[in-house]
């Protein structure tokens, strides 16, 4: 545990749980919801979980941003509420 | 009104988790007691597996044994549950034409050749002589690296599920580049669909194999005998890669499977 990357990684992950529930745009909100996806794994991988970390990154990180936009593609991109 | 409700709600539960926080353990804690070894008088079970768990299974990463060998259950049930998962979407979303229907709304068909085209019907092919070019370098080394996970799970992180992941990210990075004619060319629709179901058959088979010779479902111990090795240590070794051999051929195909039928609205034609 390195405690200011830590606290990085956790501002940085704040930001983007934050930015990815304010987006209008469904796009960018999946792109950032990818980043976060990032900054979860970057943090398991820092405490150890190095197992848990590869999952995140290939699942969280990966194939879910990949499928999100494939279905905002199909759909409509912008956000109505 | 709704929102300020939803606000109370969530500063609520948000206070009792942040109070519970308190109650765990410090990280790295040594009298904590996955640390310390000890749970009210006996030792932990965290010491026990990790002191046992290569003599059981000769398997250098505990993570990897713990999933597939001892909490073997949980796995094959996880696996079933993402074979689930793609069904429902198949299911769901999965438009079938009839062939009379189908010559009316255009021939898509010869994108379906198979092999690698960076053009595809519609004419959009020029625009992507660079990520068919990428793709061409990246995919084969994101196929390679996603079966070196599978394979070398025992002794390094990973194993089935997130190889299984890689190797699907690859298919679809082939329908990103080239269409998914070109990616469907390689892995057709009936082939995931019955390599889905494979892999699962493949887990639940190796645990059933043992029940013949009368030990425990999933307890792959019992397969010295079958597989000529020396102890039950390398058959529990064995029965742990043919496992992950069996959640990655399901991982592969159904997230290959969700792809193809999210971008095109289950009419697995055109593509984004």
């Amino acid at each position: 545990m390195i405690l200011p990357l830590d606290i990085i990684l956790l501002i940085f992950l704040v930001i983007a749980a934050v930015v990815a529930l304010k987006l209008r745009d469904l796009l960018g909100a999946a792109m950032v919801f990818s980043t976060y996806g990032f900054l979860i794994c970057l943090i398991w991988a820092e405490m150890g979980a190095v197992d848990v970390a590869f999952t995140e990154a290939t699942v969280g990180a990966g194939i879910s941003g990949a499928l999100m936009i494939a279905t905002i593609f199909k759909t409509a991109r912008k956000s109505s509420d | 009104m709704q929102k300020l409700f939803a606000t109370i709600a969530v500063i609520i539960t948000g206070a009792i988790l942040l109070n519970a926080v308190e109650d765990f353990p410090r990280f790295g804690d040594p009298h904590s007691p996955p640390n310390s070894g000890v749970s009210g008088g006996s030792v932990s079970s965290s010491v026990h597996y990790l002191q046992n768990t290569y003599l059981d299974t000769r398997v250098p990463n505990v993570v990897t044994a713990v999933l597939a060998d001892y909490r073997g259950y949980d796995t094959l049930f996880e696996t079933a549950v993402i074979l689930t998962a793609g069904i429902a979407v198949f299911a769901i979303l999965r438009v079938v034409r009839r062939k009379d229907e189908e010559e009316s709304t255009g021939s898509e068909e010869k994108a379906c050749s198979g092999e690698f085209s960076t053009s595809d019907s519609d004419g959009e092919g020029r625009h992507r002589v660079v990520v068919g070019t990428a793709c061409r370098v990246v995919v084969p080394l994101a196929q390679l690296f996603g079966f070196y996970i599978i394979a070398h799970g025992h002794p390094s992180p990973g194993g089935g599920f997130q190889g299984g992941v890689v190797l699907g990210t690859s298919f679809i990075l082939l329908a990103l580049a080239g269409g998914l004619g070109s990616a469907l060319g390689r892995l057709r629709e009936d082939m995931y669909l019955r390599l889905a179901c494979l892999g699962v058959f493949i887990y639940a088979g190796i645990g059933l194999l043992s029940l013949f010779f009368r030990r425990n479902f999933l307890d792959y111990g019992a397969l010295s005998g079958l597989l000529q090795t020396g102890g039950e240590e390398m058959a529990r070794s064995h029965g742990i890669f043919g496992v992950e051999l069996g959640v990655a051929m399901t991982v592969t195909s159904v997230m290959f499977a969700l792809f193809a039928n999210l971008s095109t609205r289950g009419e697995l034609k055109g593509g984004l």
